[in-house]
């Protein structure tokens, strides 16, 4: 029976936009409503969309890229040394988060890792020399995005640094990220006293070359299963990541006991470094979700976002059909919870690579299966709950892999359509940690950010360009 | 026997949940054994005791989800598979103060009641984007929304026809499917008449006068006031046609378009002859809705007859011109095709000098505030003009009702038309309404012929009578 045969066969059912009396009289005749609470889109976008829907090949571009987002299998293959996995990085490359940028935009925390990693590498003598010298354009800075990987906060990856190697068990995608150091004064907050440059030395020395091991003889192991159990443990895999490392330590612990030739004392630290910081898997699950990302990158007429990324200065976006081009506005504050004495007015605007999570349907958007960290949401679950709910309004799919108890086990909203954010005004809500804004600060604070709609609406615009070329 | 065993690598799901399913699934005709479970060790070591072969789990471990299937046949490994993508896929909403916030597209509030008809009034430069990601997802679409660019309406309309999905609209005003309107419907029993209409008052006035007669309406596809346009080329109204011609349950079909282009109008007429059910067309300009439900009632042996009507005496009124002021485009359309023979050319703009016949729901009138079949303000301001007005000496004005309309539109009006009939003129009132609508079409009626108007449910015999009314007493 074709459609149209149906509709007439039938009692219709009705969903609706617009005038509230159109819904009324429908229910007046005893027939069930759904109504849509519509407004207009970004002002600016109305051509680009109608160019889009007219084009019509927007939808079936969407379903490629999600189904190809979801379809990756990231696997922590093996931890390897920055300078020979990045094949175009020089010893005076950086990498950093977020969309390109030069020394002079750079933000406080940004500055301070840049400062940091040259003080780590030995391109500077102390801090005002490192300055001076990135300021003279002795650095080449480059994305993390460019190169495959990702990076939380500042982002800065040095060529010694250590790099953990995520690799598609259902393709043949590659991502990288840094190792995590832990929290308060670290580098990615823009830290760079003694302590930060020893913890870093040490990750390359001792970290590093132990998981690296126990990973080529005890791996690879398969993220996308710890993750989707600790959603089932209250992770929401950005802000909190207490379970998943912890199914990590569980899963690494019997290599790292018999599966290394590393001294004994060695391993024992690498337990206690991970075993001490909640948030040790949180770059393994950003390079997850930047491997994913990446595989539904190039979708022509696509409008999926692929990557959310800033860099303390500008918040960046690109789309699966737009390739390589950013779409950047300013990044906003965040609205944060402080640590001790620390205010807003201490906070850098947003930074870091870690809003990959939420680009792949995890961190704000699992919002609802983290209840321990509720406090962020207005401090009730219910909060936690409507927030990630009202991310379905903008997603392509529900996570065939990712699942929120609380939601009945419904897939977490994954896929971000810039499409729909600039049609909704519903903006990707992030949980992120919030960064002092004077250089070497470190951490203050962690809490809230919406992603700007300006990117969304630059990025329809451009995919509707994109069009007729 | 067949035994299947699976693995799929990395599908993380609680053991409970698992449970649940392996259970789901042991209920299964024609499955005799099944285990759903994370490949552990020990149910690895399960599997085995089960009797199922190894050799596929070998590489397996305990992040990896196993699932092994006995059963009779293949058919019953695939409704298997079915169960279990079931148990495993959230299907339940929500409860417990879990209630997301409010859909934000038309779509996304389809989902959440799976709707297939998707019904927009939103600001016509924004109706295209809804529509077509409506129609893109499999559903129906109704739009009421005015200013849609031409264009668009053409794409939507022929990926209408190639999806065989129906776009009623834009500018849709009135539509019945199986019975339920949608925008400004009346209350219809069930029948065997199918109609298309490219409009709204014009579907509202055939219902009225079959209703009046007994016969009953099943769907009334509207098709938007410029289907039947050169642009357009009637796709729609082609579409629908075929589509009732197809309805087994449909015994009369009735076409009703505003004027239409005289190629298309053509084209629509040889496919109305095409058509195996017999096919009443009804054009404004070439025949009245009065004309056209006489041939639907002969066609399903229904006994022509007069219409309904509440007559006041008015001969006395003071003598003057002819005022109509109408809220359907239609009505007024047909009023004047029917008045103008006996009372020369009516001009169908306030300015004009002579007789005026005002469509108040033109956007003209309707900027800020509601058509005026809701929103009776401009209507009741021209009203009590007329009645001041010693140069007027009829006034004929129409009363929609049905879903969406006013819902007591009498009560506004009576004081109004009480003073103008005090003041001398006569009032005449195309009552469009079914016995069932909301509003209580008798008790409207009475109301304003108690306050000394005529009243008609034809829209024809009312213009009838209002020329009448000015022909026989003229200005000195």
């Amino acid at each position: 029976m074709s459609d149209l045969s149906q509709l007439l066969d039938s009692d219709p059912v009705v969903a609706t936009a617009g005038t509230e009396m159109l819904a009324e009289s429908i229910e007046q005749q005893g027939s069930m409503v759904s109504r849509a609470d519509w407004s207009p889109p970004y002002p600016g976008t109305e051509r680009a969309l109608i160019a889009l829907a007219a084009d019509g090949r927007m939808p079936a571009a969407n379903s490629t890229a999600i189904d190809r987002m979801m379809s990756v299998r990231p696997s922590l293959v093996d931890v390897r040394v920055a300078r020979d996995v990045f094949g175009d990085m020089t010893d005076h490359t950086l990498f950093h988060a977020g969309p390109p940028l030069e020394w002079e935009r750079a933000s406080g925390p940004m500055r301070g890792a840049i400062i940091g990693a040259m003080l780590y590498e030995g391109l500077a003598d102390d801090p005002d020399d490192a300055a001076a010298r990135a300021a003279r354009g002795e650095i080449e800075l480059s994305p993390c995005h460019h190169h495959g990987a990702v990076g939380p906060m500042a982002g800065v990856t040095s060529p010694s640094m250590p790099v953990a190697v995520v690799a598609d068990a259902a393709g043949d995608g590659v991502s990288y990220s840094t190792l995590n150091e832990g929290l308060g004064k670290v580098l990615r907050y823009g830290a760079f006293a003694p302590e930060v440059i020893d913890r870093l030395r040490w990750m390359d020395g001792v970290l590093g070359p132990v998981l690296g091991a126990a990973l080529r003889s005890g791996g690879p192991i398969d993220l996308r299963s710890l993750i989707a159990q600790a959603l089932q443990m209250g992770d929401d895999g950005h802000n909190r990541n207490r379970a998943v490392t912890s199914l990590f330590l569980r899963t690494i612990g019997g290599v790292l006991v018999d599966g290394t030739d590393a001294p004994v004392a060695q391993r024992q630290e690498v337990f206690d470094f991970i075993e001490g910081n909640d948030h040790f898997m949180l770059n393994l699950v950003m390079a997850a979700g930047k491997l994913a990302s990446d595989a539904a990158a190039g979708v022509a007429a696509s409008s999926l976002v692929t990557v959310m990324a800033r860099n303390g200065t500008d918040f960046g976006v690109r789309l699966s059909g737009t390739g390589d081009q950013w779409f950047v506005a300013p990044a906003p504050p965040v609205d944060g919870l402080y640590l001790g004495s620390f205010t807003e007015d201490d906070a850098s605007p947003d930074i870091g690579d870690s809003t990959i999570t939420e680009t792949v349907g995890l961190g704000g958007f699992a919002m609802a299966a983290a209840p321990a960290i509720v406090g962020f949401v207005g401090g009730t679950a219910a909060g936690a709950v409507r927030r990630t709910l009202a991310m379905y309004e903008i997603t392509m799919a529900e996570n065939d892999a990712y699942q929120i108890p609380m939601l009945e086990f419904r897939g977490t909203p994954t896929g971000i359509d810039a499409a729909k954010v600039v049609r909704t005004g519903v903006l990707p809500q992030i949980n992120t940690g919030v960064a002092g804004k004077v250089p070497g600060t470190g951490m203050v604070g962690a809490g809230l950010v919406e992603a700007p709609i300006e990117c969304f609406a630059q990025g329809i615009d451009a995919l509707a360009g994109s069009l007729t070329e | 026997m067949i035994s299947r065993v699976e693995i799929h690598p990395g599908r993380y799901h609680d053991s409970v949940r698992l449970m649940q399913a392996s259970k789901a699934l042991q209920g299964v005709a024609g499955v005799t054994d099944a285990l759903v479970a994370m490949a552990t060790e020990l149910n690895l070591g399960l599997l085995a005791d089960m009797g199922f072969d190894m050799d596929a789990v070998s590489v397996a471990g305990p992040n990896d989800l196993l699932l092994a299937v006995r059963a009779e046949t293949e058919d019953a490994i695939a409704a298997a598979h079915a169960v279990l993508d079931d148990a495993l896929t959230h299907k339940i909403a929500p409860s417990g103060g879990l209630d997301g916030p409010d859909p934000k597209t038309s779509c996304s509030a389809a989902d959440r009641n799976s709707a297939n008809v998707v019904l927009l009034s939103v600001p016509g430069e924004h109706a295209f984007v809804e529509a077509m990601e409506a129609l893109v997802t499999g559903r129906h679409v109704m739009i009421f929304s005015d200013n849609v660019p031409i264009d668009q309406e053409v794409t939507l309309k022929e990926f209408g026809v190639a999806n065989e999905l129906l776009v009623m609209g834009p500018d849709c005003g009135t539509a019945i499917v199986n019975g339920l309107g949608l925008g400004f419907a009346n209350a219809m029993r069930p029948g065997s008449v199918g109609m298309v209409g490219a409009s709204g008052t014009g579907i509202q006035q055939m219902c009225c006068l079959l209703d009046d007669a007994g016969v009953g309406v099943r769907h009334a596809l509207g098709t938007g006031s410029r289907d039947l346009s050169e642009d357009v080329g009637a796709i729609a109204t082609l579409q629908a046609l075929a589509a009732l011609d197809r309805d087994p349950s449909i015994e009369v079909i009735v076409v009703i378009s505003k004027p239409p282009a005289p190629a298309v109008a053509d084209r629509v007429r040889a496919a109305a002859a095409a058509c195996t059910t017999p096919v009443v067309v009804t054009f404004m300009g070439e025949t009245t809705l009065e004309e056209g439900a006489g041939e639907v009632l002969a066609l399903l042996g229904v006994a022509a007859r007069t219409y309904g009507s509440w007559e006041a005496v008015q001969d006395d009124h003071r003598p003057g011109l002819l005022r109509g002021l109408f809220s359907g485009g239609t009505l007024r359309d047909e009023a004047r095709f029917v008045a103008m023979p006996a009372l020369g050319e009516i001009g169908k703009k306030e300015a004009d000098p002579g007789h005026t016949f005002i469509d108040y729901g033109d956007d003209e009138y309707t900027r800020g505030r509601a058509h005026p079949m809701i929103d009776q303000t401009v209507r009741i301001d021209r009203l009590d003009a007329a009645a001041a007005d010693e140069s007027v000496g009829v006034i004929l004005m129409d009363v929609v009702l049905g879903y969406g309309s006013n819902a007591d539109p009498s009560a506004e009006l009576v004081p109004s038309i009480e003073r103008a009939v005090a003041a001398g003129a006569a009032v005449v009132v195309s009552l469009c309404g079914t016995r069932g609508d909301p509003q209580d079409r008798d008790r409207q009626a009475d109301r304003l012929r108690s306050a000394g108007a005529s009243v008609w449910l034809s829209n024809a015999a009312a213009a009838r009578e209002a020329a009448r009314l000015a022909t026989t007493r003229t200005t000195a």
